[in-house]
């Protein structure tokens, strides 16, 4: 007989509703994809300015606060619109309560992108004096406080790592879901700034020298290879709560999240890798601007993946 | 004072008497429950049987809510409830995702987190909980775990060693107990959840999360045009549709 099959511990749910199916979504997985993205050019450019003279990287100074810009507008755009209440927002600067990592980063990101806001008026308005129209008070402020820009930068690159890596801190608080419970998570947080931001400044390095765009593809290829390490790990090694073990038993199973998640890898990690490990011999613009975009693509759908999977799991 | 819970399992029957006088006590929309009644079967045939598990807000000592909870909605009473201030709450679902039990939902008429608070608002007045009143075997026992000699504490001494929570090892310190409890029934990994074993297949859940009623831009535009389509009427027209979200619960 059929019930004769079940097996387990012969226990099987007859009523209940426990799933209330994904609810934090794909708004979600943009918004920590674009932070990474938004947080990556900050490190890059501190890097890179520190390997390289400015001249080696003509439009980087007023690039990387623009790319920055947009990325956390983006960031912070997605956050708002997940909200159920999105005017309530308010009240996390109203109300703050500090245990709650939410409220924390959403400060930290807040005044991150102010001063990169600051940077990007500075920059932009030398470099492009009628930009957005002549008289403009805030990029007037900020040819007139061209110095402000070196001695922010550091402040900003200090105030990227915890605004990189809060969001892991809000997974760990988000204790349900045993999967995010893990220390790697914040490494994972830093590799996905690290290949988000080498992505992003990939496209705008055509005029830059070759050295330049070297270390850029030096520092995607480690990032896709201790991505993907790190992934793996999680995915494979069985060092996990029996619930975390259950979700991931899921996904091995097969489903439309194993094939996300694998497309996501190859895309993401695997050919970016070696095409930024072979650019560093040979530099092919094109090819390498084609690893930017599989990167940023393949770290989407692996952090949608990532992010949804342990939602699948009954609580009760 | 600090207020708990304790159902005994071996009296509770399954009548969902507690589930409703939740539903209409709190007035909580469709689709939605802060307290519910699990069904689970055991054994193989012919030594089966079934348990009921009545599932709400542990309201921890220790709780991940009230912790991840970014503008306090989620909050502490003197007398231990864990409650919720839907006013000031953003909607963020972070206690939905911290909550290790599934005891937060989001209302889909006031767009806020809600769950059980143990019926804050008539212990204020001197009353027990709504599901309390309504038990007719008095499988849930309700009290003060401070004073020695309240029903819960009686109980909880009558049967030391066999009380339980969900989930210990969460160290979350519910305060809500099960007496007659096993792990078949308390922990969600030890049962299966298979298509077509349910009592009622294709369960339709409203997907208010996103849904056409509220959709992103009706979450921005919601306090300019009310509230006053997304009633339980409303919600009906909305599962019974054709573009009705279905699924099954549980994989």
């Amino acid at each position: 007989m059929v019930e004769s099959t079940i097996h387990a511990t012969q226990a099987v749910v007859t009523l209940d509703v426990p799933i209330q199916g994904i609810v934090w979504g794909s708004i979600i997985t943009v918004n920590m994809w674009a932070k990474s993205i938004g947080t990556g050019v900050v490190f890059l450019a501190s890097f890179l300015w520190f390997r390289h003279s400015k001249e080696d990287m003509p439009n980087l100074k007023w690039t990387m606060p623009v790319i920055a810009f947009l990325a956390l507008n983006v960031f912070l755009l997605f956050t708002l619109i997940d909200l159920h209440q999105p005017y309530r927002m308010v009240n996390i600067f109203l109300h703050p309560h500090w245990t709650s990592s939410i409220t924390v980063g959403a400060w930290l990101a807040s005044i991150f992108l102010g001063l990169v806001s600051v940077l990007m008026f500075i920059a932009v308005g030398e470099k492009f004096p009628g930009v957005p129209f002549k008289g403009c008070l805030l990029t007037k402020f900020g040819r007139n406080n061209a110095g402000l820009y070196e001695k922010i930068m550091p402040f900003l690159v200090f105030l990227a790592i915890p605004v990189t890596t809060y969001t892991a801190i809000i997974m760990a608080q988000a204790s349900a879901r045993e999967l995010w419970q893990a220390p790697t998570e914040v490494m994972q947080m830093m590799w996905a700034a690290l290949l988000a931001g080498s992505a992003a400044l990939i496209f705008v390095s055509s005029s830059w020298t070759k050295e330049a765009r070297k270390d850029l593809s030096l520092v995607l290829a480690l990032s896709t290879f201790f991505s993907f390490g790190m992934y793996m790990s999680e995915y494979f090694f069985s060092f996990k709560s029996a619930e975390a073990e259950a979700i991931l038993a899921y996904v091995h199973a097969g489903g439309s999240y194993n094939i996300e998640f694998w497309i996501g890898m190859v895309l993401g990690f695997i050919i970016p890798f070696f095409i930024a490990v072979g650019n560093m011999k040979s530099d092919n613009k094109t090819l390498l601007n084609f690893a930017a975009l599989l990167a940023l693509v393949g770290l989407f759908l692996v952090k949608d993946v990532w992010l949804k999977i342990p939602q699948m799991l009954p609580l009760s | 004072m600090k207020l708990g819970f304790l159902v005994d399992l071996n009296l509770c029957m399954g009548c969902k008497g507690c589930e409703i006088a939740c539903k209409v006590e709190n007035e909580v929309p469709l689709s939605t429950w802060r307290l519910r009644v699990k069904y689970i079967d055991l054994g193989i045939f012919p030594d089966t049987s079934r348990s009921f598990t009545p599932l709400r807000c542990n309201h921890c000592e220790s709780a991940p809510c009230e912790r991840i909870c970014p503008v306090s909605a989620l909050h502490y009473l003197e007398n231990g409830i864990v409650n919720i201030d839907s006013a000031r709450c953003i909607g963020c679902a972070g206690c939905m995702m911290a909550c290790p039990y599934g005891a937060i939902y989001m209302d889909p008429e006031t767009n806020t987190a809600d769950k059980c608070t143990y019926c804050a608002h008539r212990i204020e007045s001197g009353m027990m909980p709504a599901c309390v009143v309504a038990c007719p075997v008095e499988a849930n026992i309700f009290g003060d775990l401070e004073d020695d000699h309240s029903n819960i504490s009686l109980y909880i001494m009558e049967h030391r060693g066999a009380v339980q929570v969900r989930k210990p090892e969460k160290h979350t310190s519910p305060t809500h107990f099960y007496v007659g409890g096993g792990n078949q029934t308390l922990n969600p990994l030890a049962h299966q959840r298979i298509e077509g074993y349910n009592l009622f297949n294709n369960i339709t859940h409203l997907d208010h999360v996103g849904d056409k009623n509220h959709g992103i831009l009706d979450r921005f535009l919601a306090p300019f045009v009310g509230h006053d389509a997304l009633d339980n009427k409303s919600l009906i027209e909305s599962a019974t549709s054709e573009d009705s979200h279905e699924q099954e619960g549980g994989h």
